[in-house]
């Protein structure tokens, strides 16, 4: 670890901090993309391909021009589209409703080319062609091999092998993507829902041939990216497009079937895993063939074999295509698949060397594995691990009661690339301001309490401005980054701002600056109790003091465990599964906000909950299109499925920030199909767990 | 026809279910008024009388205790209308169907998914939205609790939960927990806030009846 900073006092950090912007959410006064209007602003929609693969012979937009309503036409100028919801072309109209009517004048030739919407499909000889370098992509990177596999089986005391199916997740972000351009000459400001103001505004500099400083993007509050909503995409060009050629703003929201469609999903992954363990539980060898697709977008990773240390293993991993929309980064990336694949497996290979899931866990390493064995323990502990059943199944009743657990790992050590402005004013008020974004994890709130808590104020001294590339930059929200890069960046910003300060007024208290600190709104000199007042010292200013820094080192870590447990309940009448608790145990460091990191945690949880028993993208193998693209069909976990949720969090200050919001939900689907098995004793190994899944392994046995 | 007794009288806990058949029952009547009833309100005759559609007409609606007189097209919802004609964005367009809640406004007191009804419906009713709850800048107590729990987190979804609690505090003044939950079930939040959510509904109820 490297050499950590003493923090000092933590009066605010670790503590329940309400979010700073809690009363303008519950209240509506929050503005979020979606809710401005502004006078003369016209609306934007997108055409979209209804055919999953074709060429685009002709784009006409003379009709839908034509209309008195449509004030903009904007042709993506496709030559071929690959999925059914791909971008066409654009137009700008006076109300939702017009635009809606003359997206129907849009006339569009197609040459319809033969598709796949399945994995297996797109695999077979004599696939349809839907990437021009094949099908099928073996990334080097992403084929692992260590010591020696045969050796390993051989050693073996038990061996199994089995296939785990996991669907294709889409992001479902409440608000949807989408933008509100407005140019001013050759200036543009863009109102974006973001995970990334800086990323926006860059990529659209770039498109429009502009100088960054040329482009102003926004983003105040946001409804939920998960990792979806990073660059300006297909919607904010257009609207930024759009609005350049009818001179007013054009707001370009998408609808519910285009977010499912278009700007993103959770790659699928067919897992077949082969593991074997001496009768100590001590794993011996490792293999796994891994498929998925990301439609027309790529795979990424799914990093097999996962958290557990294996001295023999090799691990495949094919990045098929199909025709869908192109995967995105969400929440994990790669890691859900893996721990769902990887838990299973140890559970299963615990139960055929006849010991303990989590003993078995313990016999082997991990990664974190010191921190792990803490939260084991501390997890084991508060869901009752000795009530789980001792012969998988052997509850009686038709209502059966399971527990079972899974393991995640995650970095979370951010990047130099927020920097954060400190700027104390003469009247002893304080801003603090970073174009970083809050995506709902509260990093507006956690950037003031970083700044006051570092010079010794009350929350309410310290005003943060964040969501405005007009800010020094910030990172994009992706890899739970935001936190350790902004915050330690705050502390260092607050610390030399302080120091500016403490060396004008030492002086003043007749001693060297390095003999001062700040307390509860006092510069103190140590030791003797001498003081003077945070406004009486800042009303010495001439002018405002104001510092920019990115991070120092000393303020982070990174390497994330968790450990997750779930208690369900089964009917196997109906195949109905009722989480009833989940433990989360995880660790991120130095706990910022314990409140807001709770809150984190149990978003993961419900995360991982809605994967494991309900989501799944559905496309119709005949036509090639999604059949579920809404919320009815397209399930997300409801109030009515909610367990009691119990988030614990290590606070460990000596290891600094780290990321949380990922690591989170990795281990919960693990877990609960783990407790599902401890419960009915067959595997559902086709995901989501749906009623008609956990049937069909119950007829099977 | 009658309109159906609300069986939001007799139970404690409104599911998703009554939820929609409410709005059924609600749109059967309505139906049924340009028949048989004769319109009583002015705004009503201009809504329903021979004038109706396909163009623009001037109806007044009363929202948070205002009325509002815009001129609203036959096809347009209630949400459509407070979002794009009044500014009234409180109310969130999240599935546009139905199925999610992010819209959920009171209208006299009940709770209603406000992109499932037409603006022309509304005419004449109270309607309440999360930005009718907080009296002269003194928040409710739905909303106290919900700060208080940190019940959001992008909230997007937040004012059509705080609206569903307060109905429910409204028909309920002493909700258990899974009364807390059939409340809210027809809301989805995509953040993972129920714990939080569920905590505040509860909270509220004591801070109205003079507890915490």
């Amino acid at each position: 670890m490297a050499d950590m900073k003493p923090w000092g006092e933590r009066y605010l950090t670790g503590t329940d901090v309400q979010r700073l912007d809690g009363e303008d959410k519950v209240t509506g006064r929050a503005k979020y993309t979606y809710d401005l209007n502004f006078p003369g602003m016209l609306y934007g929609k997108i055409l979209r391909s209804q055919h999953p693969h074709a060429k685009v012979i002709k784009v006409d937009l003379t009709r839908a021009a034509a209309h008195p309503g449509v004030k903009a036409v904007f042709d993506f100028e496709k030559q071929t589209v690959r999925y059914a919801g791909e971008e066409v072309a654009a137009i700008a109209a006076v109300s939702p409703e017009v635009a809606d009517e003359a997206l129907k004048l849009i006339d569009v030739t197609y040459e319809k080319l033969p598709f796949s919407v399945r994995e297996e499909t797109s695999m077979a000889e004599g696939a349809a062609q839907i990437h021009p370098n094949g099908n099928v992509a073996m990334d080097e990177r992403r084929q692992s091999e260590k010591g020696d596999t045969v050796a390993g089986f051989a050693e073996a005391d038990a061996v199994i092998e089995k296939t785990y199916r996991v669907p294709v997740q889409t992001h479902t972000s409440l608000e949807t993507h989408g933008a509100v351009a407005q140019w001013d000459g050759d200036k543009l400001t863009v109102w974006s829902s973001t995970q990334g103001v800086v990323g926006v505004r860059d990529d659209l500099a770039k498109y429009f041939d502009l100088p960054p400083e040329n482009v102003r993007v926004l983003c105040e509050h946001m409804g939920g990216g998960f990792g979806s909503k990073f660059g300006p995409g297909a919607e904010g060009v257009a609207a930024s497009v759009l609005a350049r050629s009818a001179g007013v703003p054009v707001k370009l929201m998408l609808n519910r079937k285009e977010e499912h469609l278009a700007v993103g999903n959770r790659p699928s992954a067919i897992m077949t895993i082969k593991m074997g363990a001496k009768k100590d539980g001590k794993i011996t060898a490792f293999e796994s063939q891994t498929y998925g697709t990301g439609g027309v977008g790529g795979i990424g990773n799914i990093p097999l074999p996962y958290v557990f240390d294996i001295a023999n293993y090799k691990s495949e991993l094919k990045d098929v295509h199909i025709n869908a929309g192109g995967s995105r980064a969400m929440r994990a990336p790669g890691h859900p698949q893996a721990e769902i694949g990887m838990d299973c497996a140890m559970d299963a290979l615990a139960d055929a060397v006849g010991m303990d899931p989590l003993a078995f866990r313990k016999a082997n390493g991990s990664r974190a594995n010191e921190i792990r064995l803490k939260q084991y323990d501390i997890g084991a502990k508060e869901i009752g691990w000795e009530r789980r059943n001792k012969v998988a199944g052997s509850a009686k009743g038709p209502v059966k009661r399971g527990i079972g657990m899974g393991c995640g790992m995650w970095g979370g050590g951010g990047n130099k690339r927020s920097y954060v402005e400190v700027q104390i004013h003469s009247d002893g008020t304080v801003d603090a301001k970073c174009a970083i974004q809050d995506i709902g994890t509260g990093s507006r709130t956690i950037l003031a309490m970083t700044v006051a808590e570092e010079l010794g104020l009350t929350l309410d001294q310290v005003t943060p401005h964040v969501g405005d590339t007009n800010f020094p930059p910030g990172t994009g929200s992706g890899g739970s980054s935001t936190t350790p890069s902004m915050v330690p960046a705050a502390k260092t910003a607050a610390r030399k701002a302080k120091g500016e300060l403490l060396a004008l007024v030492a002086p003043l208290l007749g001693v060297d600056a390095a003999m001062l600190e700040t307390r509860q709104g006092q510069i103190q000199v140590k030791g003797n109790g001498k003081s003077m007042s945070w406004t009486n010292a800042t009303a010495q200013l001439a002018s405002d003091i104001v510092v920019t820094a990115n991070r120092d080192d000393g303020y982070h870590s990174s390497g994330a465990a968790g450990v997750h447990f779930a208690e369900v309940e089964v009917d196997i009448e109906t195949g109905r599964i009722q989480p009833i608790k989940i433990v989360a145990v995880n660790d991120c460091g130095l706990v910022v906000n314990k409140l807001l990191a709770e809150s984190q945690v149990n978003g993961g949880v419900i995360g991982g909950l809605s994967y494991a028993l309900l989501e799944n993208r559905l496309l119709d193998r005949q036509t090639g299109v999604m059949v579920n693209p809404n919320m009815e069909a397209y399930k997300v976990a409801g109030a009515m499925e909610m367990p009691e949720i119990v988030p614990i969090l290590m606070d460990m200050p000596e290891r600094g920030v780290i990321g949380l919001g990922e690591p989170a939900t990795i281990p919960t689907a693990g877990a609960l199909a783990n407790a599902v098995y401890n419960a009915i004793g067959v595997w559902v190994t086709d995901f989501p767990m749906t009623p008609d899944k956990v049937l069909n392994a119950l007829a099977q046995g | 026809m009658k309109q159906e007794p609300n069986p939001l009288e007799k139970e404690s806990g409104i599911s998703r279910r009554t939820f929609l058949q409410g709005i059924g029952a609600g749109a059967a009547a309505t139906g049924l008024l340009t028949v048989a009833a004769p319109p009583q309100t002015a705004d009503a005759k201009e809504a329903y009388g021979t004038s109706v559609g396909p163009n623009a007409t001037q109806v007044t609606l009363k929202i948070n205790g205002t009325e509002h007189r815009t001129a609203v097209e036959p096809r347009h919802t209630l949400l459509d209308v407070m979002r794009q004609k009044l500014d009234i964005t409180g109310p969130k367009p999240i599935c546009e169907r139905g199925s999610c809640g992010g819209c959920t406004v009171m209208l006299d007191k009940q709770p209603i998914y406000s992109c499932m009804m037409l603006a022309i419906d509304a005419v004449g009713k109270e309607i309440t939205t999360v930005e009718g709850l907080s009296k002269d800048g003194e928040l409710d107590p739905v909303q106290k609790a919900f700060v208080q729990h940190d019940a959001q987190m992008c909230g997007f979804c937040t004012p059509g939960f705080v609206v569903s609690v307060r109905a429910l505090l409204d028909r309920n003044p002493n909700p258990t927990l899974n009364d807390v939950k059939k409340a809210v079930s027809g809301n989805t939040c995509r953040c993972g806030t129920y714990p939080r959510i569920f905590e505040a509904a509860l909270t509220a109820a004591k801070l109205q009846r003079g507890g915490v």
